[in-house]
């Protein structure tokens, strides 16, 4: 046991020593979660929006009035004719124009031909399905604050209600797949590069060659950065929950239980890529290249993995951090109960034995 | 007196190719064992086999007393190992360094503060304990790793080229330390590229395409081949070689 502490000491030393690697593991998941929370994020903000109405009534300038005081939405002036909408399209004074029918007012209550049009420049497809969704839910909500009789307004036929996150915002989306990304960083790049140091240094060799047994060695070497994984859970789950107001709304222990696992998975891992690399720098690239790329690209971090083409699709049920951000996404944000999510824990149950008995069969061949 | 190293029809096979091809030596308490051969000639693999880390395809062996096929577990606690990287942790102090290895072979916590203290005195290194061992010069780093090899007080320490890269004068306060802890009783293994080195052992084993050619003093090698120095013999063993480098 003093034998491991001693060993457990020496690694700590050695991440405490290389200011690099703290502010890797320290400061960049920080930094990636507000980076990603503000800055980099899928939000539309200030829409610019004209409205086309034949009759310019009270009505019309109160919603008018509404859409301005949004945030999202910037009211650039009413419109008389419809020409003007390609026009203010084209020339880009306008994002999005509504054109409500002649008979609005009258008929909004009595459910006969109201039919609101919605133009959209769609130059970025994204962009637009996220613009007309947002009027869409905004006029439909300042319409039954208008109506306030109990009486459903007509805009459209089809309610649409925007469920565990009303306010559609992206980060929501973010911060379990930044969680996936780091605990792999953390966990598979740094473990693996900091055993393949050892490898090029000739102190592996000596260690190998003391009484330490090389599993306990693996292990040993695993515990700083397991440490530094948790560190890192919470203090991202702190900013997700206070900061960007990430609701967490599942059950903590389940979402401390599946990190937990994860965390696992990426250490055995790194320890599989040390296993395979001989340098530091082969390391890195194999974390970066058969890692780090895939996860980005095809985890569903960013891009949602359903709609990838099928090939890209089964590529990425393979990728542990698919299965992650999925379960993260259910427990965190829907808020379901972890039923809902076994699926996602069994087969990272599944994938962590499985990563565990290939990288034990790796060391044993090494070791000989 | 006991041999603390015994080795029978030693050999290791990769595939179709025999790395070490059915040695036999044997290594007296106290000693300092010279294990000569050109690069290739299977000196590592040998090695290998002697600490533990790699099984003998054919032959048997003990070290330290204990079978090198079956209980190499226990040879780990009884030898101890210096390669030429000279092993230490750069971004570790040198007290650190000490502690680690204290630590790894078990020194009792007592032991180790006592110990540690009087090497540090003996190496002259009191006012260094708490430098990264990366600003030590490389003749430093090369008695520390040396000390540290030996802190837990092995049977055998082996010292794989110990001496690489070192200035004449340091590799010969080496030395010095070598016959120091001979003299306390500890066997050494070394190998190494340095023939004025082989002449300071007391028996040198040479060895060629994973054969031991020559084993016996450095007198009477010189003697059997008619020289007058290791280098020659070394040469006249090496022309032998079938194997490239």
């Amino acid at each position: 046991m003093n034998q491991f502490l001693a060993f457990i000491k020496k690694e700590f030393f050695h991440i405490y020593r290389d200011k690099r690697a703290i502010l890797i593991l320290l400061v960049m998941p920080i930094a990636q979660i507000l980076l990603f929370g503000f800055a980099i994020s899928t939000d539309v903000k200030n829409i610019k929006t004209a409205i086309l109405a034949p009759k310019h009534t009270e009505m019309m300038e109160r919603l008018a009035e509404e859409i301005d005081q949004n945030p999202r939405f910037d009211f650039v002036g009413f419109l008389q004719i419809e020409n003007e909408i390609d026009n203010y399209l084209r020339t880009n004074k306008a994002d999005v124009t509504i054109t409500f029918p002649a008979n609005f007012e009258n008929e909004v209550y009595s459910g006969l031909d109201n039919r609101v049009c919605i133009s959209v420049n769609a130059t970025d497809p994204n962009t637009a399905s996220i613009e007309s969704n947002y009027i869409a839910q905004e006029l439909y909500n300042i319409l039954s604050e208008k109506t306030m009789k109990g009486i459903e307004p007509q805009v459209s036929p089809i309610n649409v209600h925007l469920m565990y996150n009303p306010q559609m915002k992206s980060s929501f989306n973010f911060v379990p797949g930044i969680m996936g990304l780091i605990m792999i960083l953390i966990c598979a790049m740094m473990t693996s590069v900091s055993i393949v140091r050892e490898k090029e240094s000739g102190t592996l060799e000596v260690l190998l060659v003391s009484p330490m047994k090389p599993f306990s060695i693996m292990i040993a070497k695993m515990v700083p950065y397991f440490g530094l994984a948790c560190i890192n859970l919470v203090s991202i789950m702190i900013l997700a929950y206070y900061v960007l107001d990430v609701p967490l709304t599942g059950s903590l222990f389940w979402i401390i239980a599946i990190s937990l696992l994860y965390i696992i998975l990426a250490l055995s891992l790194g320890l599989l890529i040390s296993t395979l690399a001989e340098t530091q720098i082969a390391a890195m690239l194999i974390s970066a290249i058969v890692l780090m790329m895939p996860i980005i690209l095809l985890s569903g971090m960013i891009f949602p993995s359903e709609s990838m083409p099928p090939i890209l699709e089964y590529i990425s049920k393979i990728i542990p951090t698919r299965w992650y951000i999925s379960a993260m996404r259910k427990l965190m944000i829907q808020g379901v109960s972890i039923q809902y999510a076994l699926k996602e824990v069994y087969i990272l149950l599944g994938m962590t034995a499985f990563i565990i008995a290939i990288t034990i069969k790796k060391f044993k061949i090494r070791l000989e | 007196m006991a041999d603390v190293i015994c080795v029978n029809g030693l050999t290791k096979r990769f595939g179709d190719f025999v790395a070490v091809n059915n040695i036999t030596f044997s290594v007296k308490e106290g000693e300092i064992f010279g294990f000569l051969g050109a690069n290739g000639a299977g000196k590592t693999t040998a090695m290998r086999m002697l600490c533990g880390l790699s099984f003998p395809s054919e032959g048997t062996g003990t070290v330290a007393g204990f079978d090198i096929a079956k209980q190499s577990e226990k040879i780990k606690k009884h030898i101890g190992y210096m390669s030429q990287k000279f092993s230490l942790y750069e971004d570790l102090t040198v007290m650190e360094n000490i502690q680690l290895y204290a630590g790894i072979y078990g020194v009792e916590k007592e032991t180790m503060k006592r110990e540690s203290t009087a090497l540090l005195k003996k190496l002259d290194f009191e006012n260094k304990k708490d430098t990264l061992v990366s600003s030590l010069p490389l003749g430093w780093k090369q008695k520390l790793a040396f000390s540290a090899a030996i802190f837990h007080h092995p049977k055998i320490v082996f010292l794989d080229e110990p001496t690489g890269g070192v200035d004449p004068a340091t590799r010969r306060q080496f030395w010095e330390m070598i016959y120091e802890t001979a003299a306390n009783g500890i066997t050494i293994f070394v190998t190494t590229h340095y023939m004025d080195e082989a002449e300071y052992c007391n028996r040198v084993s040479i060895m060629v395409d994973g054969k031991i050619e020559a084993l016996n003093t450095p007198k009477n090698l010189k003697e059997q081949f008619h020289v007058d120095s290791m280098s020659k013999v070394f040469d006249q063993l090496a022309r032998r070689a079938k194997r490239g480098e």
